[in-house]
Order: C-alpha cells, then structure tokens, then sequence
C-alpha cells in the first residue's frame, strides 16, 4: 500500500486573542498578553483558588450564527470548535459535496466536555437530587467527545470521527490521529483540532496540584513565564483551533493552496508518573516523531514548545531538547507567555501560528522569558522576534496522564523541485 | 385559566425557548412536520410545561397523551386535562 502525502490546507482559531487565526497572529506578533485577572468572575465560583488569572476569549461568541437545532447540544467549547471549523474549511474552500462524500472525518477533541454546561447539570443535580430540570441538550454538552459529533452533526460528515480524549495534549493528539488515517489512505480529508473553556473549576483542578502561577495576581500579564527563573506555574486559557488535513493528490487536484505538510507523528505515555511528563518520555517521543518523518534533529529548526511555566515541566522538556539537540543551536519558544495554556485546543491553536510563522519567515519568542531558569538553559530561547526561513519544526504537547505527542511539520515543496 | 391565556402561554414557550416565529405558531400548525421540533425538543417542551402550567407529566400515564401530541391545539388540550388534575387551591 503506498502512503499518502499529507497536508494542511486550512485552519481556524478562536484564541485569547480573538475570533479568527487573524487576530491571533496580530496578538502573537506584537508581543502582547492576553492575560487577565479573573478574580470579580470566579470568586463567587471558587472561594478559595490561589490563582487568579487566566486568558479567556473576550469578543462574544457569534453563536446564534449556528442554527438552534445543533446549537442546543453545544456548550461553549463545542461552539468554538464548530466556529474554528467553519473558519477552517472557508480558508480551505472546501464544498459541502466534499464534507458529506464520506471521504472527510473529524479528530477533535477537548480534555473535558462543556465545563460551564458541566457546572450547571450538577448545580441543578445537588440542589434538586433530580434531573428532571436538566434540558435535553445538556447530556450532548458534556459528553467527552462533544466538540467532534457536535461539530460532524452541524456539518453532515459521514466519514470517521474520532475523539482522542488527552487533556493538553487532546488536539495534538487528534491532529496527529487525523494526519494516520489520511496516510494510510482511509480518509482524503480530516477536520482536526481541539478546544477548552476557561472555568474556575478546571483552573482550581490545577491549583489543586500546585501547578498554576499565583504570584502575578496582580500583574497578570507578567505570567506565565515559561523557562523563566521566575516561573512559578501556569494559567488556564480558553479557544478552539482547527486544522484541515488533506491527501496531498487531493489538494494538488483542486488547486487548494497548501500551507505545510505534515511528515511526522509520535504519541507515546511517559509510563512512570500520572502528573508530569519526565525528560525520557519526552525525548522518546522526539526521537519517534524524527523517525517517523525519516528525519534526524539536524532537519529541524525550530521547536514550538509545551512549556506552560510550571517548575518541574519546563525543566523535562528543555532537559529533553538539550540531550536530543545537543549545542545545535534549534531556537525554541513557547507561546504560552502570550495566551496561557489552552488545554485542549493549545496544540492546534499554536500549531496553526507556527505555520503562519513558518510561512511568514517570522518566529515569535517566549512573553515573560527574560532569564532562563536553572536547568532550562543550553537551548536557542527566542528571547525577540526572529525573522528566519525556517523549512522543518516540531510542534510539542505533553498531558496529565503522561500522554506525549508531537508532530513534525515541513514547508511544502511541490513533489517535483 | 381560559383556553386563551393557555394559548398566550404555550406561545411565548415556543418563541423564547424554541426560537419559533409567532407568525408560524398557528393553532393547527405540525410541531413536528411544519415548524421542525424533534424527539430531544419534545422533552424539553414538556419540562417547560411543567414549570409554566405548575403539572407534572407522569411518565406511565401521559406517555400514549404526549406521543400523540402533533398541533399547538392538542398542547392546549393536552394542559386542560392536565388542569383537572391538579388539586383544588383549598384542598
């Protein structure tokens, strides 16, 4: 069986910076956070969280543009990951004969269902021990996979639809699932990405474990700080991305105008701890992905990190990028300085800036990063803006659970230069 | 309550709730086939009748009832008789 080519041919972001891969670029390139103070909206939530801040999406979602019969099984999430396709597929002109062939699918996922929605069905639960209040769309909100049927219901996909629950590395994961059944041939396009709501009951579930930043409440544009001395944890944010996947015969045939190609995927479990990825797990899974693209990290030159600013994260992947590096001099950044973690959508909202920037010759550096922590040294930090051709990079995401995932990327070079 | 402010009532369900358009929601107008309500909204129609018309539907008995509900006038009828049963204010 010949393996397919695969590439990208269009994406779409709802991001901390707005609706649209737009207004996403325009936040990344002039080096501005998205960062807020969340404190008046989650203290009546949560009473007790350490953490304060996070980057939610400020422009009011245009839901009421999705008709109500799929809008009533949609939370938050599953509307920005419908709006983030739609933007996607506009970009890729795909048809609607396309996306109802059978030959399209979706790999979309979130690390949760609706959280809001989530909320509201056990609010109404503990105060009534009943369900009988709880409308009938709630259950299709909350459902783990509700960004992939909901999105697959809205758009009448027939083929596949595939849902890789794995909290931050959910869209990653999905992307990569997407790019193996383009490959092997099973599917001529997927509909990939992931999303995650803001809530302050998912930002305590990290402030449970230590892992947010609390000292920059007041000042919360100045965390987090991934690779930072300083660091001192993440901050939850909220978006959609979605990436269109293609076989590379298709694209060609309809002319589409092709932004990257995908040549490479690892997913890999860390193996030893539930909570943390360690630098092994992480250098096994960048080894595998090089492999897998037939690749060796002299190809790659540039890594768009996971770095979310916690302590013990970024110390494993810098350790990792150093011993599969070595002094090679890859620049590295982390674009979780500029719009916190996004959870689930974080690998495809910052996948789709890196191949903007690969196609904009332009490499944002790490907001907050001024001094490289102990440990996280001995790597090419984007400290400034960097105006590079860059040909080949790896997009990393690492998640409770220890799921490791990454995806390597290249320009696309039509098959005869 | 006349049948009137029922109707009133049923209406401004379907408006708010169910984004209908008033001028759809004729008396004889196809919850189903005309004005395009499935199986997941006729659950939730009746949990907003409930609260509205202060009844509760009771799954065994109003089943075949609720099943066989197709108009705007059988809702209407469907809360009359519903009506009946509900204890008087001073028992």
């Amino acid at each position: 069986m010949s393996l397919k080519k695969v590439v990208i041919t269009g994406m779409g972001a709802i991001s901390p910076f707005g609706i649209g891969v737009k207004p996403l670029m325009e936040g990344l390139y002039s080096g501005h956070s998205a960062v807020i103070s969340q404190k008046s909206e989650w203290e009546e939530q949560v009473k007790d969280l350490n953490c304060w801040v996070g980057a939610p999406v400020k422009e009011t979602l245009p839901s009421k543009s999705i008709s109500r019969q799929y809008r009533r099984t949609m939370g938050p999430t599953a509307i920005m990951s419908l709006l983030a396709a739609n933007e996607a597929i506009g970009d890729a002109g795909i048809s609607e004969s396309i996306l109802t062939s059978g030959r399209t699918g979706v790999s979309f996922s979130s690390s949760t269902g609706s959280a809001e929605s989530l909320t509201q069905y056990f609010r109404e639960y503990f105060s009534s021990a009943s369900l009988k209040n709880i409308s009938s769309g709630t259950f299709f909100q909350v459902m783990s996979h509700t960004c992939a049927a909901n999105i697959a219901h809205a758009l009448n996909i027939k083929g596949r639809v595939i849902s890789p629950d794995a909290a931050c590395s959910s869209s990653t994961q999905a992307i990569g699932l997407g790019y193996e059944a383009i490959k092997y041939g099973l599917q001529d396009f997927m509909l990939c990405g992931g999303s995650d709501e803001l809530d302050a009951v998912v930002c305590g579930s990290f402030d449970l474990l230590n892992a947010t930043s609390c000292r920059f409440n007041d000042k919360p544009t100045e965390t987090p700080r991934p690779f930072d001395r300083d660091r001192d944890g993440t901050v939850c944010g909220e978006g959609a991305g979605c990436i269109i996947l293609e076989a590379e015969e298709s694209a060609t045939r309809r002319g589409a105008h092709i932004l990257a190609e995908i040549v490479g995927f690892s997913t890999l479990s860390d193996g030893t701890h539930l909570a943390q990825s360690h630098s092994d797990s992480i250098e096994r899974c960048m080894e595998q992905a090089l492999e897998n693209s037939n690749l060796t990290p002299k190809d790659i030159d540039y890594i768009n990190a996971h770095a979310t600013g916690t302590i013990q994260g970024d110390l494993s992947e810098a350790g990792a990028i150093r011993n599969v590096f070595g002094d090679r001099g890859v620049p590295v950044s982390s674009l979780k300085g500029h719009m916190g973690h996004t959870l689930g959508a974080s690998g495809a909202l910052e996948l789709a800036a890196s191949v903007r920037m690969l196609n904009d010759g332009i490499l944002v550096p790490t907001l907050n990063l001024i001094h490289p922590g102990k440990g996280c040294e001995g790597i090419d930090h984007l400290m400034d803006i960097r105006r590079i051709q860059i040909t080949t990079f790896l997009k990393n995401s690492f998640a409770f659970g220890g799921i490791n995932s990454i995806l390597v990327i290249r320009r696309y070079f039509k098959r005869n230069d | 309550m006349t049948e009137q402010e029922i109707a009133e009532r049923v209406k401004k369900i379907l408006i708010e709730e169910f984004e209908l358009k008033e001028e759809e929601l004729s008396p004889e107008a196809s919850l189903y086939d005309e004005l395009g309500l499935d199986s997941l909204d006729s659950v939730d129609l009746v949990v907003a009748l409930e609260h509205e018309f202060k009844f509760k539907v009771v799954r065994n008995l109003d089943e075949e009832k609720i099943r066989s509900i197709r108009t705007l006038s059988d809702i209407h009828r469907f809360i009359i008789e519903k009506q009946k049963t509900l204890p008087m204010p001073n028992q």
